[in-house]
């Protein structure tokens, strides 16, 4: 008899994620089974860059050994074989956020994305300004009176990107602020995003809070006033379900490296309708139609962004992740990264001297938490825990004005990813419960 | 390598007491040629100020104000020590050879007759990531001796 499950029961079928569990993805993962400093390694730096598993190396290396060739070019078996091992890639990628196949743009890593994004979205003015492309291109462009609005936690990738964006139209940069907790002060978001807005373009998890932002409030906000919505999920698609479609959102971006990807790949994800009408940034081979010792005519999306030979192993071994992360399952590994991070904070909140940012113990936060030590510099946490085999980021995380509006300049984070043990969390704190004496502070 | 390899007592010590911290009570003496220079590393906001002043040839003061690692406050504390009173040459030649150790990667051994307390940091060489760490304020100095000098 066949049995029908539907998504409730299929949910309560799935075992929660817990240490037997993680000690077999463990062993898919031979970087972690070493000795640092004569202990062994304790990775907890997720945040900054994951670890790849073996299936994710063999992907890459599999495609170096059977298949490598320029895509989309050339008649012969490899080419072929390349062109369908990449695009094959970008469906994996399309189903693993819910986007449409062509809604999917590879990138070197989310700051180009973000980059791509804002320089397409300035040459939609200058073409609107010349009659050239879409009729519609006149609403995406930028002019002087418009206003960009980011939050004060941002990352700088998705902070610079739209300062630069503003110099170059004319346009005004404006912020969400946050609150002493680092929460985003939502009660005034209402009016520092209006009918001036036209892009509004925040993260969905902080990098340094660990808060994961009511992105369905904010998306309203933008909806509301017209606005491009713009998501940095560098922070949530390697650790949570990510359904653009279900979040409408225009726009998201995240990078490869940090869920189970090698370096030097990324998705820029934009809904079709305005992909089909935005300009191009990078131009070059493999994104034209036609051209001219005069002009050019450029394919579609997604190739009109695509120029030049693309990062094809890299596609591939991204997909290898994906298809990683989605056989875990991400709901559950979402989970345990959320015990992770309670666990983080509550055994930090305990420690005398400890400054933790974002949200307190019991409230929501991904499985990470940036801290302060009073009376030691984060450089010297960071080379203390080293010392114990514990690899953690220290230093201002990329966002600086988060920092300074926290007052401080640099912080220490320790970040988990569904490699992690509790045991892990736990020598780490044992490791932080010793800083402040080593250095006597 | 251990950690008190990196974290010698004198490091520790001096990383406490900061010996020339505190630019706006230290007034220069009279007569004295003066260079000031700011360096931040922007990779952890290590950030020291630092003043220098001449007379008759000679180091008469140097004050500081700074915030960083404890690498970098000790390395600004122990500099301040040595140079008071090093002719300018003899200051050149202090910076760079501490220069020359801490970029040898653990290749070359500090002269403690010339470089003093500063030979402590030796073993920062080794951790390629804290050299900017203990090289900010000597790069500081070097900036201001020039134009002092």
């Amino acid at each position: 008899m066949a049995v029908v499950s539907t998504p409730a029961t299929l949910e309560r079928a799935l075992p929660v994620m817990d240490n037997a569990e993680v000690q077999r993805i463990r062993n898919d993962f031979p970087i972690l089974d070493q000795l640092v400093n004569g202990r062994p390694l304790v990775y907890l730096d997720s945040g900054a860059t994951s670890q790849n598993p073996l299936s994710v190396i063999e992907a890459e290396q599999e495609f170096y050994e059977q298949r490598n060739a320029a895509v989309h070019r050339g008649a012969h078996h490899l080419a072929v074989e390349a062109t369908e091992a990449f695009e094959d890639a970008r469906q994996t990628v399309a189903d693993f956020i819910s986007a449409d196949y062509s809604e999917i743009i590879w990138t070197s890593n989310a700051t180009e994305g973000l980059n791509l994004l804002s320089y397409a979205l300035s040459n939609a003015g200058l073409w609107a300004a010349h009659g050239r492309g879409d009729a519609r291109l006149k609403d995406l462009a930028l002019n002087p009176g418009d206003e960009i609005v980011v939050t004060e936690m941002e990352h700088h990738a998705n902070l610079i990107p739209w300062q630069e964006l503003a110099f170059r139209t004319g346009a005004s940069l404006r912020y969400i602020p946050v609150d002493d907790a680092g929460g985003l002060r939502m009660d005034v978001a209402g009016d520092i995003v209006n009918a001036r807005t036209r892009v509004l373009a925040f993260t969905h998890a902080s990098n340094v809070l660990g808060t994961i932002n009511p992105v369905r409030e904010l998306t309203a906000l933008g909806r509301s006033a017209g606005a491009l919505v713009v998501l940095d999920a560098c922070q949530s698609a390697p650790h949570m379900p990510l359904d653009v479609k279900e979040l409408d959102v225009d726009f998201a971006v995240f990078s490869g490296h940090k869920m189970l990807a090698p370096t030097g790949i990324g998705v820029l994800y934009g809904k079709q309708d305005i992909l089909d009408i935005l300009p191009p940034f990078l131009t070059g081979g493999s994104m034209i139609t036609t051209v001219t010792m005069e002009r050019a005519e450029y394919l579609p999306a997604p190739q009109r962004f695509e120029a030049g030979t693309q990062r094809i192993s890299q596609a591939v071994a991204l997909a290898a992740a994906a298809n990683y992360l989605t056989e875990t399952g991400l709901d559950r590994v979402h989970r345990w990264e959320a015990e992770l991070g309670q666990r983080m904070i509550t055994g930090l909140e305990s420690l005398p001297g400890i400054r933790v940012l974002g949200p307190a113990a019991g409230q929501d936060r991904i499985g990470l938490a940036a801290f302060d030590v009073e009376g030691v510099h984060a450089h010297d946490v960071g080379q203390f825990l080293d010392s114990r085999g514990i690899a953690v980021r220290v230093g201002h995380h990329c966002a600086q004005p988060l920092h300074r509006r926290l007052g401080l300049t640099a912080t220490t984070r320790a970040s988990a990813y569904l490699y992690n043990t509790t045991d892990d969390v736990d020598q780490f704190l044992d490791a932080v419960s010793g800083v402040r004496a080593y250095f006597r502070a | 390598m251990s950690l008190d390899h990196l974290y010698q007592q004198i490091i520790l010590d001096h990383s406490k007491a900061r010996h020339g911290s505190g630019l706006a009570g230290t007034q220069a003496p009279d007569g004295a040629t003066t260079g000031q220079s700011h360096q931040l590393n922007p990779v952890c906001g290590d950030e020291v100020t630092l003043r220098l002043a001449v007379t008759d040839g000679k180091v008469a003061q140097i004050a500081w104000d700074g915030a960083g690692c404890s690498i970098s406050m000790a390395s600004a504390s122990v500099l301040t020590d040595l140079a008071e009173g090093m002719t300018v040459a003899e200051l050149h030649e202090v910076i760079n050879s501490f220069r020359e150790v801490l970029r040898s990667r653990g290749k070359i051994t500090a002269d403690p007759e010339l470089l003093g307390d500063a030979a402590a940091f030796e073993g920062v060489a080794r951790y390629a990531a804290r050299v900017k760490c203990a090289m900010i304020s000597w790069v500081a100095a070097e900036d201001a001796l020039n134009q002092a000098a």
